[in-house]
């Protein structure tokens, strides 16, 4: 008690000296802020978290800011884009914050001019891999793309280990692949395998006749429910969140490494909430969010001060195998025609 | 049915007679239902044939040299043929079997077909992915659990599959057709044939099949119509498996970047094979020359089955579990489990998929879009395919015969076309619709106007144009004879037509899945969402609530009409 005194004693004069110097103004600007934010009423998150997660976020969100919803509208990466685009050719303005795993699509829609300049709060000390250098977007989350399988049906040792395990003839019909045509995480995927293996490891993959789904989410299902036994790709969260469920299913990390997928998220320059927008901007990137995306959800962040859970592998212990943005970007069009050559559909 | 559009032989009224105070509501209707149809049509063409450089007939040259859209043409070919042919097989002898011999239980047969027609194919293809995916598909688990084989029994991710689950949603155009054939159909022959000492089933092939031969060709081509227009069907079976048909071909190139011009120029072979077979149909219908079709009140005799009596009836229901009972139990199911691929035991039974659903902003807008766009489209049809049938029934203006044609006209767009040409008509000035729910309303209103117009058509013959005359004579006018004498006697049928468009309306997604954006979608294209994140349990949720609401409306319909609705042929409209 005494030693807690003693040092509100000498505390307590430092920080009525800021309160008095520092607080009022921010606080009254942040309650400025709300108040705006307010008024508009919502924010419109076009985004390609899981549907799941990503109603969490909006209902914590909602409840820190009551008066203010959140309107998640969840769909594919590559849907996000031509959405954003195809309603802009209408001229509709509706989208707030664009969230996609698609990191190609930054470099693209800020070469449109279509984001707004933004730097949320407390970002500046995040990973640089998270930062665009010119403060248009950060990545709100980071999920590694892994392989997959239902361990009732596959033991651990036979499970495949590596991507080219899965090129084995032993799997026909028992994969399952999501799609870059839908999703970021996948397009990321391809791409980071063509580095590594060439098109001719898709070649072989697709003699395999793999399962075709559109969302990088869509295999965990897939997996648990045992329609097919190995996920050929995925972003580990949605892996991870149905294993703890209780669903039979194992994560592999494959060694040759493990494509990185960091998703931007951004604010259009043409938000119909744009105050709402980056309340909510900052609110996702809060130390407290962020926390519970790596908790909950099972996704890796780049705040520095964010601890993960202990079943998680530290992304330091994995090899990652990183994309560059404008190459995806450049590639997108290549990357879906040949995988579509290859798999048919 | 179109009937045929030549005048029929009735007194012509003077045309003046029809140019009094009404005259501009007929005006109206005619230019709204002519934009309505020939806007998105002449910009589908249009933008088919321009490039960057005007004129080009490139797009048309790629869909037809491409390997990929050859693929997806042949692949809507053998579907569209192979579920034709299986539909015919399921449909055609149902129908003889209720029409014409003492099958036990044949009102619950015909109330299952029902059932079966107005079940939206997607939700059937979902829950078929439950019962027959190869690996986790409930049908296979009992398989290998039964003969300890390791093979699957089935695998719905397959063409064969893919027919299979049509062919079960479409047989019942088979079926309806000839039902009603067979019961206009008098018996007479049939016995003079069994008199002269043929046996049942030389009657049955001699005599009864020739005469409804064209009732089922022409259910036949019906069947391979809604084939051909299905998107939500090969969206869920056939990409899985890695092939495409044209409706997701279509569909795909609007990825982006959006290729529409691409997208224009397969949309329109589609729209002139639809066009081709439907010609073909009326064609059939029309040489309709049997004296012994379509005599009333002829004495039919039940043939008796005999010992085959029970064999029939559990054909019949082992073909209605596969359309109806095991697909409704495993979407049951799915609704209250947490892993649909597990038991149902304490641990998996979960309320959570209704809570999820329900109270998720993205359905709840859904929910309310699909009702207010179900009950305006329908309001608007109804009224303005009354109209319509009204104009034609008594000829009121000049050319009534082209507005007749241009309501049934729709019925050769497949949703995905309509949508294709909606998409690129209201997303330019001067109509900027797109991002609305107006476009589709728009694009359902056309896609349902000649189902309304055909059954408003019926309703308006019915009612003879006598009694209006009485009315004229004795010095009302039009609008008042129209008000007073004809819309009391058609009532019911209208709100037939109307219950007609309000379930076609429920279901659409293959011009939905086009024309959303995330404020405007309705409930097939959320269904269509979720399935993306293998949202089995939310699906089944949503799935069971809109069957429940067509129930409830087919329901509504029975009651009006007090009669079944199988007795009116549908036409046009898959989902």
């Amino acid at each position: 008690m005494r030693v807690v005194r003693l040092r509100q004693r000498s505390v307590a004069p430092i920080l009525l000296c800021l309160a008095v110097l520092a607080a009022p103004a921010p606080a009254a600007a942040q309650d400025a802020r709300v108040e705006a934010a307010k008024k508009e009423g919502k924010v419109v998150w076009y985004t390609s978290l899981a549907l799941t997660s990503a109603e969490k976020v909006a209902k914590l969100f909602e409840a820190a800011y009551p008066g203010i919803k959140v309107e998640v509208q969840r769909t594919g990466s590559q849907r996000i884009l031509q959405r954003v685009m195809q309603e802009l050719q209408a001229n509709i303005k509706n989208v707030d914050v664009i969230h996609t795993s698609d990191a190609g699509h930054y470099v693209f829609l800020k070469d449109k001019k279509l984001l707004m300049k933004y730097t949320p709060a407390g970002v500046d000390r995040f990973a640089s891999s998270f930062k665009d250098k010119d403060g248009y977007h950060y990545g709100l989350r980071a999920t590694v793309n892994v392989i997959a399988y239902n361990t009732k049906a596959v033991s651990a040792a036979e499970a495949p280990r590596t991507w080219k395990d899965l090129l084995d003839p032993k799997w026909k019909g028992k994969l399952v692949t999501a799609h870059p045509g839908y999703s970021g995480v996948i397009a990321t995927h391809v791409l980071a395998l063509v580095h590594l293996h060439g098109w001719d490891y898709f070649k072989q993959l697709a003699q395999s006749k793999p399962m075709l789904v559109q969302s990088a989410v869509d295999p965990s299902g897939v997996v648990a429910s045992g329609e097919r036994t190995v996920a050929v790709n995925g972003g580990d969260y949605t892996f991870y969140q149905i294993k703890k469920k209780g669903n039979p299913v194992e994560i592999v990390f494959p060694k040759e490494g493990v494509p990185l997928v960091i998703s931007p998220t951004a604010i259009a320059t043409f938000a119909p909430h744009p105050n709402a927008a980056r309340l909510f901007t900052d609110f996702i990137f809060s130390r407290e969010v962020q926390q519970v995306l790596a908790d909950t959800e099972g996704l890796y962040t780049g705040h520095p001060e964010v601890t993960y859970p202990a079943d998680r592998p530290k992304l330091s212990e994995l090899k990652l195998l990183l994309v560059d943005p404008e190459e995806l970007e450049k590639r997108n069009e290549e990357i879906k025609t040949r995988f579509v050559e290859f798999f048919g559909a | 049915m179109p009937r045929e559009l030549t005048a029929p032989l009735r007194p012509r009224p003077s045309r003046l007679e029809g140019l009094d105070r009404a005259a501009p509501v007929w005006i109206v209707a005619a230019a709204a239902l002519l934009l309505l149809m020939l806007l998105p049509l002449a910009w589908l063409g249009y933008l088919s044939v321009s490039g960057e450089r005007g004129f080009t007939l490139a797009h048309y040259a790629r869909v037809f040299t491409d390997p990929r859209f050859q693929k997806a043409l042949w692949n809507t070919v053998v579907l569209a043929f192979w579920s034709g042919l299986l539909s015919l097989a399921l449909g055609a002898p149902m129908a003889w079997l209720t029409a014409r011999t003492d099958l036990p239980g044949k009102r619950i047969i015909r109330g299952l077909t029902l059932a079966s027609f107005v079940t939206p194919p997607f939700l059937g293809a979902f829950a078929w992915v439950m019962l027959a995916g190869p690996n986790a598909g409930y049908l296979n688990k009992l398989y290998r659990g039964l003969t300890g084989a390791e093979e699957p029994l089935l695998n719905i991710f397959s063409m064969p599959g893919l027919i299979f689950v049509v062919a079960l949603y479409t047989f019942p155009y088979v079926y309806i057709m000839i039902v009603n054939t067979l019961e206009l159909i008098a018996s007479d022959l049939e016995e003079a044939a069994s008199i002269l000492g043929a046996n049942r089933l030389w009657v049955a092939v001699t005599v009864t099949l020739p005469m409804v031969a064209p009732a089922i060709l022409s259910g036949f081509i019906l069947s391979v119509l809604q084939a051909l227009a299905l998107f939500g069907s090969p969206a869920i079976l056939a990409l899985p498996a890695g092939f495409h048909t044209i409706t997701t071909q279509i569909w795909a190139l609007f990825q982006y970047p959006p290729k529409v011009e691409m997208a224009a120029a397969f949309s329109v072979p589609l729209l002139l094979a639809t066009a081709l077979l439907l010609f073909l149909q009326k064609r059939l219908l029309g040489r309709r020359g049997y004296a012994a079709v379509g005599g009333k009140g002829a004495q039919r005799r039940q043939i008796p089955l005999g010992l085959w009596r029970q064999p029939a009836l559990l054909a019949c229901l082992a073909v209605m579990a596969c359309a109806i009972f095991l697909p409704y139990g495993i979407l049951a199911k799915a609704a209250f489990s947490r892993a649909w691929a597990q038991p149902l035991t304490w641990d998996n039974l979960t309320l959570g998929n209704w809570s999820f659903t329900f109270l998720s902003i993205s359905t709840q807008t859904a929910i309310v879009n699909t009702l207010e766009l179900g009950i305006l489209t329908a309001c608007v049809g109804a009224g303005l395919a009354a109209l319509l049938a009204y104009i034609t029934n008594r000829q009121l203006i000049v050319g009534h015969q082209v507005l007749g044609f241009l309501a049934l006209a729709p019925v050769v767009i497949p949703g995905v076309v309509l949508a294709v040409g909606l998409f690129i008509a209201y997303t330019r000035p001067p109509f900027l619709l797109y991002g609305t729910l107006w476009i589709l309303f728009l694009a359902y209103l056309t896609k349902e106007m000649p189902v309304g117009y055909s059954q408003s058509d019926a309703t308006f013959r019915g009612i003879h144009p006598e009694l209006e005359e009485a009315g004229r004579i004795l010095g009302a006018g039009r609008l008042r004879v129209l008000r007073e004498i004809t819309a009391p006697l058609a009532r019911s049928g209208i709100i037939a037509t109307w219950c007609f468009i309000f379930i076609g309306v429920i279901r659409e997604l293959s011009a939905s899945i086009l024309l959303f954006t995330p404020n405007t979608k309705v409930m097939s294209v959320v269904i269509f969402d979720l399935k993306e994140e293998g949202q089995f349990g939310a699906i089944a949720v949503l799935g069971l609530f809109m069957l429940a609401v067509t129930f409830v409306t087919v329901v509504l319909m029975q009651t009006v009409l007090g009669r079944d609705v199988l007795g009116a042929r549908p036409s046009g409209g898959a989902g």
